[in-house]
């Protein structure tokens, strides 16, 4: 069996006196894509955030392509990475946010080139030309020189992805990427991040929208209380779900 | 019905404000009044001001200004970045250094703290390199030699606006939102790409215009130096009104160059808000509205 792209392993994470993770493991191979449901407060944001050290897990490990996450084990103990090590491996993990946070003073050129020379060293031409590439691959060619307050919700999200995408990543990190954005808006997001799946991303999504995680998911990961509670096949999942607080959950959001 | 609305003809008559045309009146004739008495005033020697407004010492006095405000503000406003990017560090040790510093240049009046920095000799009569807490020094320099009043001057003005700047652009800093800078370290980018690239430029939008009125307070401020014969303006045009007696006529030169200054300050301030506010006046570049199609990378269709 070949290694998963990203292995979650008994991950604990504390905020004061609040357990948001208790022990949550999760394997997400190449080409995977995992959907991520539960009610707010379950912990999946934090386990999305986790995953590239935006959180330091209290306990467990995490692996991103074979590699420790944020640690270094040496003589059975671990050691946090020094900080150009963590940058290092962030850089191959590419997060989308809820509220997009592009930055407000580049275009949506500059803000895809932004990765590609300030992290990849990559000469400024050459990153530009990649940047208006990958706007042209999310439909927004035509956009390049606008600024992010000039865009709406959904293409801002989709320049956000662009600017993921800049970076090459090895998997992709979403967190509620269609939560923010007006209804009539969402498709053409789900249409771009369907599009990656299809390209063969590894990608982890943090997602209420269920049909996104039917059509396109590998695996539905329900989760509840900082804890996983059901996972499985998604259209089983969805169909028949086995515990009682993933019904409770389903029927709500339905 | 909407056919009912259009046939009503609207005649909009603007209405008569008596108050206003009584009170700018009284504005304007007062106004004359003071014009009419400044000009034709004995007292006023207008043709000193005429004499001196040219003058090579008040000149030289100018340029003094003008390179104590430009080299103050700008070791300034770094200080203030420097002092910033301490106070919110998670470094208690840095913090504290920080806060040590604002609490205490911005305690104590300026004017103290410029003649302190000229009587600095009468603390540490030598400053050297060497080893700290009386160790060997390699190399002295008598204090006396080194502090002359143009120095004691831009110290006391950069601390001092390191100070205040250190308040303005923590609340700068302070202001961009979280997720930009969670945003950055997520590509990758490590703390000074996040603070230089990211932070910084936004920051800006909200450090610009109190700093530029911190740059148009400071043209005046450098007149404190007087005290420890700076050789600034107020300097020069003290200097010869003690010669020749005519106060109210230079301090009327002074005012008139500070008043220039002030004004191309104020100009420049308006171009430089312009610039730092790319992305929030809901325009696009102005290069990019004039040549979008010329452009290295051609315009394509939408696919998606």
């Amino acid at each position: 069996m070949t290694e998963p792209m990203v292995r979650i392993a008994s991950v604990r994470k504390r905020f004061g006196a609040l357990d948001v993770l208790k022990g949550v493991s999760l394997s997400v191979p190449e080409r995977g894509v995992v959907c991520v449901v539960g009610p707010s407060g379950s912990g999946k944001s934090t386990l999305l955030r986790c995953v590239n050290r935006l959180e330091t897990i209290d306990a467990g490990r995490i692996w991103v392509d074979g590699e420790l996450i944020g640690f270094r084990e040496q003589d059975g103990r671990l050691h946090p990475l020094p900080p150009r090590d963590l940058y290092r491996q962030r850089a191959k993990i590419g997060m989308v946010f809820q509220r997009f946070h592009l930055f407000p003073h580049r275009t949506a050129l500059e803000n895809v080139a932004e990765g590609p020379v300030t992290v990849r060293r990559m000469p400024r031409r050459q990153a530009l030309a990649l940047a208006a590439d990958l706007l042209d691959r999310v439909g927004l060619a035509d956009r390049s020189h606008h600024y992010p307050a000039q865009l709406s919700g959904g293409q801002q999200q989709r320049v956000a992805i662009a600017r993921c995408l800049a970076m090459e990543p090895k998997v992709m990190l979403f967190d509620e990427p269609t939560s923010a954005l007006d209804p009539e808006l969402v498709q053409e997001v789900l249409a771009v991040m369907r599009d990656l799946a299809e390209r063969g991303m590894t990608m982890i999504v943090v997602t209420h929208e269920m049909s996104f995680a039917r059509d396109v998911g590998d695996h539905l990961v329900f989760m509840d209380d900082g804890a996983i509670v059901e996972q499985g096949v998604p259209r089983e999942v969805l169909a028949a779900p086995r515990h009682e607080r993933t019904r409770a959950f389903l029927g709500q959001v339905r | 019905m909407s056919s009912l609305d259009e046939e009503l003809p609207v005649v909009a008559v603007r209405s008569v404000r008596p108050g206003r045309w009584l009170a700018a009146a009284v504005a304007a004739l007062f106004l004359a009044w003071l014009a009419y008495t400044i000009v034709v005033s004995p007292n006023l020697h207008w043709d000193i001001v005429v004499a001196n407004q040219f003058d090579h010492r008040i000149l030289r006095g100018l340029w003094v200004t003008i390179a104590l405000t430009v080299v103050s503000m700008t070791f300034g406003v770094l200080l203030g970045v420097l002092t910033a990017v301490m106070q919110l560090s998670s470094n208690v040790v840095l913090r504290a250094a920080a806060s040590l510093y604002t609490w205490f240049f911005r305690g104590t009046p300026l004017l103290v703290q410029l003649i302190f920095w000229f009587n600095f000799a009468l603390v540490f009569p030598q400053i050297g390199i060497g080893l700290p807490f009386g160790g060997p020094k390699l190399i002295e320099w008598q204090t006396n030699a080194l502090i002359t009043p143009f120095v004691a001057g831009l110290l006391g003005l950069t601390i001092n606006e390191g100070a205040y700047m250190s308040e303005i652009v923590r609340a700068g800093i302070n202001a961009v939102d979280p997720g930009q800078r969670e945003a950055a370290e997520a590509l990758g980018m490590s703390h000074a790409q996040v603070l230089r690239r990211v932070v910084l430029p936004q920051a800006m939008r909200v450090i610009i215009p109190p700093t530029g009125n911190q740059f148009i307070s400071m043209l005046k401020t450098t007149s404190m130096v007087s005290v420890i014969a700076g050789a600034d303006l107020l300097t020069v045009a003290q200097h010869i009104y003690l010669d020749n007696f005519e106060v109210i006529a230079l301090l009327i030169v002074a005012s008139v160059w500070y008043l220039l200054l002030t004004t191309i300050a104020s100009v420049g301030q308006h171009f430089v808000e312009k610039r730092f506010n790319r992305g929030h006046d809901g325009r696009t570049r102005l290069s990019h509205r004039i040549g979008r199609n010329l452009l290295p990378f051609p315009r394509r269709e939408r696919i998606a």
